[in-house]
């Protein structure tokens, strides 16, 4: 409750700040188009381009604060022309800021006033009507009410309040507003959203392969120098021991036991290469069960937080492991660390993950294949990474993937 | 001894019923998917049960999950449950009741007939018997956890063999000691991991593996 009026507050205090910032912009948008108005005279196409820039960097700070303040996400469009004027005149992005820098303040700047006036107006209304009412006769009126006496000024008061609230309440929304008529105005243009995306996709597409096809030559070496190999020393034994067989039981014997302990060992190579590909646990139970039974192995105190609804696509579960797989060998190898907290979430079709561990901080990204590696297979799904890990800890993983829920609950998550 | 078998490879059904009538079991009922199981464990009341973990139709943990059901119904109903793996959190859920009766065993353990029809044996009769390699995890995360730091090595061999199940004759008989130097090495693990020692084997059992799990 306190914390909600507190943000409230702070909201209203960043109208405050939005709507000043929107005549700051004024003032850059008459710039670019007094340069605009002296490209006849030449003087403009010197004046263009640094204007361009200086706009650019206010609509940079705009989008910047929307995400800050409000999480609404604006793309950035295509990073300006270094080039002369004409370059930044053929240039989209250019004139949606300019759009925006002459938009802003009308609309932008009305929109989040509208809190203000009523804080403002409120407040004069409970602080000051009380005493001014006997100065000012019978023709004081605040808002709808005539103050001429104690119950009318009472009722003043309470009026001011009750404005005062509506417009610390109404702040954040109104500042959610505004972002989003900023997102409409700021956002680059469908088509370069489109590009980037393929671009991405492009680029996920063929780390995905490439992880698929190393897989794959992993599995297919793991085969041939493991159970394929014991199996034909089997087959050799076998072969030995079926001719001893007459001759000298005792060594046929002795061979039929090797060949059960080579059988055992085939087995024993196909489970870890089984385990490898895809968990039991994970195939049986999904990810909760199956990040429990990491932990089980796991020799740190690990704490599992596990709030799944159902069962996660398939892929995402096996992307999800591994990277808990990853982090936890990671605590275990680097980290110092003596306990690790797991959390899972599901919510608004993200999965959350974070891996916090009390050891001594100072991961890298950057350092190791382990981190890149994992985020490059999260990246397949769109999912992110966040590393935080100041020198001496504790070190704090957040990875999040979006996705749908495949199943709903059907067994212990 | 009436057993109810649930394998769903016909192979290796066919192959575990002929293993167990040669060494004087009954099949009661031998079945090939999750809700069958269920109805034959509650229906037939057999002496003990011996269950695939990965079983039709969803081909996940149905085997057990039908095998806890039952024991929930029936508490102490013994089950001895096979897998291609062992899994440390299948184990706890076995043994999450605390009154033995169960069994949790590789499936590659069936090719020693005489050890596994022993296992089958030691269950049915209200036993615990953990399969080496849930024993030998235990043992190593213990090793790195520090908790069994204090032990010989030779203290540590009796201790995976005891937690596996085994009976001070049959510790005695694989580790070529005399009885009663086993008795002697594990009243010194107890005392030295602080477990309230026991007369009774089960319980016993149990004891050691709650403490390798902590």
């Amino acid at each position: 409750m306190a914390s909600a009026f507190i943000r409230a507050c702070v909201a209203a205090w960043r109208c405050q700040l939005a709507s000043l910032l929107a005549l700051a912009v004024t003032a850059v948008g008459t710039l670019v188009v007094l340069a605009l108005l002296l490209l006849p005279v030449g003087v403009g196409f010197r004046l263009l381009p640094p204007a361009a820039r200086l706009l650019r960097a206010a609509s940079d700070r705009a989008r910047g604060r929307a995400a800050r303040w409000t999480d609404v996400r604006i793309s950035p469009p295509e990073p300006l022309p270094a080039g002369p004027a004409r370059a930044v005149l053929g240039d989209e992005g250019f004139w949606r800021d300019l759009g925006w820098a002459w938009l802003e303040p009308v609309v932008g700047g009305l929109l989040v006033a509208v809190p203000l006036v009523f804080i403002e107006y409120g407040v004069f209304g409970a602080l000051v009507q009380p005493f001014v009412w006997r100065l000012l006769g019978d023709t004081n009126w605040y808002a709808f009410v005539l103050v001429h006496s104690t119950p009318t000024m009472l009722a003043a008061l309470a009026l001011g309040l009750a404005f005062t609230a509506a417009g610390v309440c109404a702040a954040p929304a109104v500042l959610r507003l505004h972002s989003r008529w900023g997102r409409w105005l700021l956002s680059a243009p469908r088509s370069t959203e489109l590009a980037r995306r393929v671009d991405r996709l492009d680029r996920t597409r063929t780390q995905a392969m490439d992880t698929q096809a190393a897989e794959l030559r992993r599995i297919e070496r793991d085969l041939h120098d493991g159970a394929q190999a014991r199996l034909v020393a089997l087959g050799m034994t076998l072969e030995r021991a079926v001719r001893l067989l007459d001759s000298d039981p005792p060594t046929a014997r002795e061979l039929l036991l090797d060949v059960r302990r080579t059988s055992a060992q085939a087995l024993e190579d196909l489970r870890g290469l089984v385990r490898g590909i895809h968990p039991p646990v994970l195939a049986d139970r999904g990810l909760g069960d199956a990040v429990r039974a990491l932990a089980l192995d796991c020799f740190l105190d690990v704490h599992i937080e596990a709030r799944l609804p159902g069962r996660l696509p398939s892929p995402v579960e096996s992307a999800a492991y591994f990277a808990v797989s990853e982090m936890l060998a990671n605590a275990v190898k680097h980290s110092g660390a003596r306990e690790v907290h797991i959390a899972l979430e599901y919510e608004g079709a993200l999965l959350r993950i974070t891996v916090t561990d009390n050891g001594r901080g100072g991961a890298d990204v950057s350092r190791g294949t382990g981190l890149t590696g994992v985020r490059r297979r999260l990246d397949t799904f769109d999912g992110t990474l966040a590393l935080h890990s100041p020198p001496g800890g504790p070190t704090t993983v957040t990875m999040e993937i979006p996705c749908a829920l495949s199943s709903p609950k059907t067994s212990s998550c | 001894m009436r057993v109810v078998l649930a394998e769903d490879l016909f192979l290796l059904r066919d192959g575990l019923i002929r293993t167990l009538e040669e060494h004087g079991c009954e099949v009661v009922a031998a079945v090939d998917n999750g809700p069958a199981l269920l109805r034959a464990l509650l229906d037939e009341e057999p002496d003990v049960a011996v269950v695939d973990v990965r079983l039709p139709p969803t081909f996940t943990d149905e085997g057990l999950q039908a095998a806890l059901e039952a024991r929930r119904k029936r508490p102490g109903l013994p089950v001895l449950v096979l897998s291609q793996y062992v899994e440390q959190l299948y184990a706890n859920e076995l043994l999450a009741t605390g009154d033995g009766a169960v069994g949790y065993l590789l499936k590659d353990r069936v090719t020693d007939t005489a050890q596994f029809v022993d296992a089958v044996r030691r269950v049915a009769a209200g036993g615990t018997v953990m399969d080496p390699q849930v024993i030998a995890r235990l043992l190593s995360r213990g090793e790195a956890r520090g908790t069994v730091g204090s032990l010989t090595a030779r203290e540590r061999d009796v201790l995976e063999l005891m937690a596996e199940g085994r009976s001070n004759a049959a510790v005695a008989a694989t580790l070529h000691f005399s009885e009663s130097a086993v008795a002697k090495h594990t009243a010194s693990i107890f005392a030295k991991l602080g477990i309230a020692p026991s007369a009774d084997d089960n319980r016993r059992v149990l004891a050691v593996l709650a403490y390798l799990k902590r």
